[in-house]
């Protein structure tokens, strides 16, 4: 093969670059198309070293690390006329499979509707290419799947050349047909076999410029919305897998406990539908407990509820938030020391739970030689290499099916069911379908870490000149799958180094978008490692939410003591033009400074990431009219009452996609910032059940009839060749203007979050022996 | 084991369960209909929203033994043909808005709209934010502020 091409740059005209780049067409009876990017233009300095975000963030490591085998990502033209992509992702609903099927149709002059995207198998020979996190997903597939697209077009045309008799500049390409200047055409299914190579061999891609585009940046539906709507998508627990009977884990008091004994498994064995019992050891990758498989789930939940169980506690036995917060605080790095006149505030965050609707469930079928999985999983060559060795069984007789997932919001990082259905189909030598009750999955599942951050900020006059940040946190488990980057990427760091991972991708996503002079944010954790204490995740997102609300909380409170606006302040101090041009667009759309009643204010927060930029302003009501209002068993308190939210991301493929994910982001922003947390007590978390975590509900979300216009989602013009990140963006401006909009509306800073926490406990925590309830049986009596 | 009737999106059906077992898990896992998903099984979460003759109802709470053999059962399956249409107007609305992320909730958000709208149609009123306040429906993709948009779209239709 020869060496690869870097990648050319000229201008297009549209004044946004337009790039070459080397691809591949596969040997295969179809025409396959690959893309290659190992030596694409770097997105940053030449050496991936960890330094600042401003030359080198986690967006770059992760695309660096995922294009080493892009030439492994192929776009398939099929003789129906149709393109197959089988996408190395998973889908958790962020709009991915779509924002993946427009660049493809886009660039090979496709309809939308004749691109199938499935989401591929684990395939162990992409390395570090099928990781689903840190919203990099369109920013590194954008290029992959645009280079195979543009190769797979340029030998279709050749192709049609030769068979049309016609010089390729006299042929138009359009919905799948080519068409000579005669009026002769031919369809691109019946191209398809034709323009197979025989052998494998490179080719320059010629992309689309961007000019030319006609899908991309254009608003566009789901491509799975009809199958949604009609209740026709498939999810892990809808899939007819034989044999595959219901199972669910009866689970231990204390988060990490460990079964020891059954007292009564003859009697649950002999129960209605119940066709086995069995202990699953608690280890670092199986959650575990009692396990039950049965007819319906509805006997799995009469039968986890009758097993008696003799547990041995977790470690987290006894620890309360209380607790927590002490060793947080006895962890926190020194500040350096201060200059002149200082604001200095500590902010807690506590435990928030990491729960999507769809609770952690998988399929799995172990047998002697071979073992199949199916869940939704965005590490899944991670899970099929390490179950592979926990069955010892070779990796090539593991197979690892990726689902459609019920969301994620960073619970997926990890493939905790799939693990543990793993164990359990081991266990009984059959097949077995494995949901998790909610309870278990509030309870027992990741969060996002507890922590505690601390800024200084210091000023002389009107200017600031040095800013500090101390962040402490309970270990971030990274260890599954971008571990394996980290170490890879980052040659300083051994596998293992737990710390190291942590420091890193803080150092990689932390920043301060002001001018404020000499900037420290430095981490330490505690609890190591990952899972020994508590089962943590980068729950949308990893810091940032919490940096970004103690810093946007601390840039108000030093602008008051300088005198001045909010807004007319970060004005003065950002440092981008592209984070100005936000702010600038946020502010004048909500039409900042307009007068507000007594007891409501605006707030504002930015935000960078994601080689994107974010300002957010939100409008509060803490009247005691609204404060009081009441909601049967549901927490009700301030109501955010609009958000006005600014976003660039440099280019933004599906804008529709775009301004959902940013949506989804604002009502997090608003739960993490006035209602949704965990309550540690006792080594367990109390809360289990969605009317005990309160996630935003209706009654919590911006009103939005006419005259009122609830969100507001401003998305900038494109100004990059490249996507940046969505799935996250939309969470840490706007939990910070929400908690600035507060402090205005009240005049107290909040210093803990969410900011409800530490009221009296709105609801009885459900018993934790049995350690799921019973179903209602009143469910007729609310009808309506 | 007793043996239970119902009609199940105009269709008849019998089912020889327990009559504890509640209706959810005979529609899921007895009769393989999965429009209603599992999302707590304590009626907190409403993934499961279906219809009763008409009214939302969640079948995660209900022991099938309180289901009448002349109760008309709907779930997402069958909601257009109560319209007899293609789609009904809150599953068009839902897609004019693209209302779904992961699209997990939306077959119980939907049936629930579904209720709302109809049950403030009768009252002879317009649909108000009070109105969608009352939404249990958990989306925690946070799909909400479309679905209000989707569903005082829908209600000008229906």
């Amino acid at each position: 093969m020869p060496d690869v091409e870097v990648g050319e740059a000229r201008a297009g005209t549209s004044g946004i670059s337009r790039r070459r780049f080397i691809g591949y067409l596969i040997a295969a009876p179809t025409l396959v198309a690959a893309a290659d990017l190992r030596a694409a233009p770097p997105a940053s300095a030449s050496v991936p070293t960890v330094q600042p975000v401003d030359f080198y963030d986690l967006t770059d490591l992760l695309t660096d690390a995922a294009n080493l085998t892009a030439s492994l990502i192929t776009v398939t033209i099929n003789p129906d006329g149709t393109a197959s992509f089988a996408l190395p992702r998973a889908e958790v609903g962020q709009g991915i499979t779509t924002a993946v099927a427009m660049v493809i149709a886009d660039e090979l002059e496709l309809p939308l509707n004749r691109v199938n995207i499935t989401l591929s198998d684990a395939r162990p020979e992409l390395e570090f290419n099928q990781l689903t996190g840190g919203s990099n997903s369109m920013h590194v597939l954008y290029d992959q799947v645009r280079v195979a697209a543009a190769i797979a077009r340029g030998q279709l045309a050749q192709t049609a050349a030769t068979q049309l008799e016609t010089p390729l500049p006299k042929l138009a390409l359009k919905n799948g047909v080519i068409t000579a200047q005669d009026g002769t055409s031919l369809s691109y299914g019946s191209l398809a076999n034709a323009a197979a190579a025989s052998r494998t061999q490179a080719v320059l891609a010629q992309l689309k410029p961007t000019s030319q585009q006609t899908l991309v940046g254009t608003p566009q539906t789901r491509i799975d919305a009809v199958q949604i709507v009609t209740g026709t998508k498939q999810f892990a627990m809808d899939l007819d897998v034989p044999g595959a009977l219901p199972t669910m884990v009866c689970r231990p008091q204390t988060i990490n406990g460990t079964a020891l004994a059954v007292l009564n498994e003859t009697e649950v064995g002999a129960m209605d539908g119940v066709t086995d019992v069995a202990i699953i050891p608690h280890t670092q990758f199986v959650p575990g407990g009692v396990a039950v498989r049965a007819t319906t789930f509805g006997q799995c939940i009469d039968a986890v509820r009758a097993l008696q169980v003799q547990w041995a506690p977790g470690a987290a036995a006894g620890k309360s938030d209380a607790v927590v917060l002490q060793d947080l605080t006895g962890a926190e790095l020194p500040m350096t020391p201060g200059l002149g006149q200082t604001l200095d505030q500590c902010f807690t965050f506590y435990f928030r739970p990491g729960d999507p609707l769809e609770t952690n469930c998988a399929i799995a079928d172990v047998r002697p030689g071979s073992a199949e999985i199916w869940s939704a999983m965005k590490s899944p060559i991670y899970f099929q290499e390490t179950v592979a060795q926990i069955l010892g069984l070779p990796v090539s007789s593991v197979t690892a099916h990726v689902t459609q997932g019920g969301g994620s919001f960073g619970r997926h990082l990890f493939a905790d069911a799939a693990f543990e259905a793993a164990a359990i189909s081991k266990a009984m030598g059959k097949p077995v379908k494995l949901m998790w009750h909610r309870t278990d999955n509030f309870r027992q599942g990741r969060v996002h870490p507890m922590c505690t951050s601390r800024v200084r900020i210091t000023y002389l006059g009107s200017n600031v000149l040095a800013f500090d940040q101390r962040h402490t946190s309970v270990a971030t488990d990274f260890t599954h799958g971008l571990g394996e980057i980290l170490s890879a990427t980052l040659g300083n760091l051994p596998e293992g180094d737990f710390l190291g991972y942590s420091q890193s991708v803080f150092t990689l996503t932390a920043n301060v978008p002001y001018n404020f002079g000499p900037v420290t944010q430095l981490l330490n954790e505690v609890y190591h490692p990952p899972g020994s204490m508590f089962n943590t995740s980068s729950v949308r997102n990893i810091y940032s939410p919490e940096v970004t609300v103690a810093k946007e909380l601390m840039v108000d409170q030093v602008a008051q003591a300088m005198g001045q606006d909010p807004y007319q302040f970060r004005r003065s101090f950002v440092r981008d033009s592209r984070m100005l041009a936000v702010l600038d667009a946020a502010a004048k759309a909500a039409n900042w400074g307009k007068r507000m009643a007594p007891l409501t204010a605006q707030g504002i927060g930015i935000h960078h990431e994601y080689k994107g930029y974010a300002a957010c302003v939100a409008e509060i009501d803490c009247t005691p009219q609204t404060v009081n209002r009441t909601v049967e068993n549901g927490y009700t308190g301030p109501r955010v009452t609009k958000v006005t939210y600014a976003v660039d991301v440099g280019l933004p493929i599906n804008p529709l996609g775009l301004e959902a994910q940013m949506i989804g982001g604002i009502m997090d922003g608003i739960g993490q910032a006035l209602t949704y947390s965990l309550h540690l007590q006792n080594g367990y978390f109390l809360e289990g059940s969605w009317d005990n975590a309160y996630y935003t509900r209706e009654w919590n979300c911006p009103p939005n009839n006419p005259p009122s216009d609830g969100i507001q989602v401003i998305i900038m013009p494109p100004n990059q060749s490249e996507p940046g990140g969505a799935g996250e963006f939309g969470v840490a401006a706007s939990m910070a203007a929400v908690a600035n909009a507060y402090t205005r509306a009240t005049g107290t800073m909040p210093t803990s979050f969410p900011i409800n926490h530490n009221q009296p406990l709105g609801f009885t925590p459900l018993p934790t022996v049995p350690p799921i309830p019973q179903s209602p049986t009143d469910g007729l009596q609310e009808t309506f | 084991m007793p043996t239970h009737t119902f009609i199940l999106n105009d269709n008849q059906v019998s089912v020889d369960c327990a009559g504890d077992l509640r209706l959810l898990w005979v529609l899921r896992d007895l009769l393989g209909v999965h429009g209603p998903k599992y999302g707590c099984g304590l009626d907190v979460c409403k993934a499961c929203t279906c219809h009763i003759n008409g009214k939302a109802f969640n079948p995660c709470s209900v022991p099938v033994s309180d289901i009448q053999p002349t109760d008309q059962i709907t779930t997402i399956e069958g909601l257009p043909a109560t319209v007899g249409q293609a789609l009904h107007p809150v599953q068009q609305a839902w897609l004019k808005y693209d209302v779904a992320q992961c699209g997990y909730c939306q077959p119980g958000q939907i049936m629930a709209a579904v209720a709302l709208v109809n049950e403030i149609k009768a009252e002879g009123r317009q649909i108000s934010d009070a109105d969608i306040d009352s939404l249990r429906n958990i989306c925690r993709c946070g799909t909400y502020p479309r679905i209000r948009e989707a569903i005082v779209e829908a209600a000008t239709s229906m």
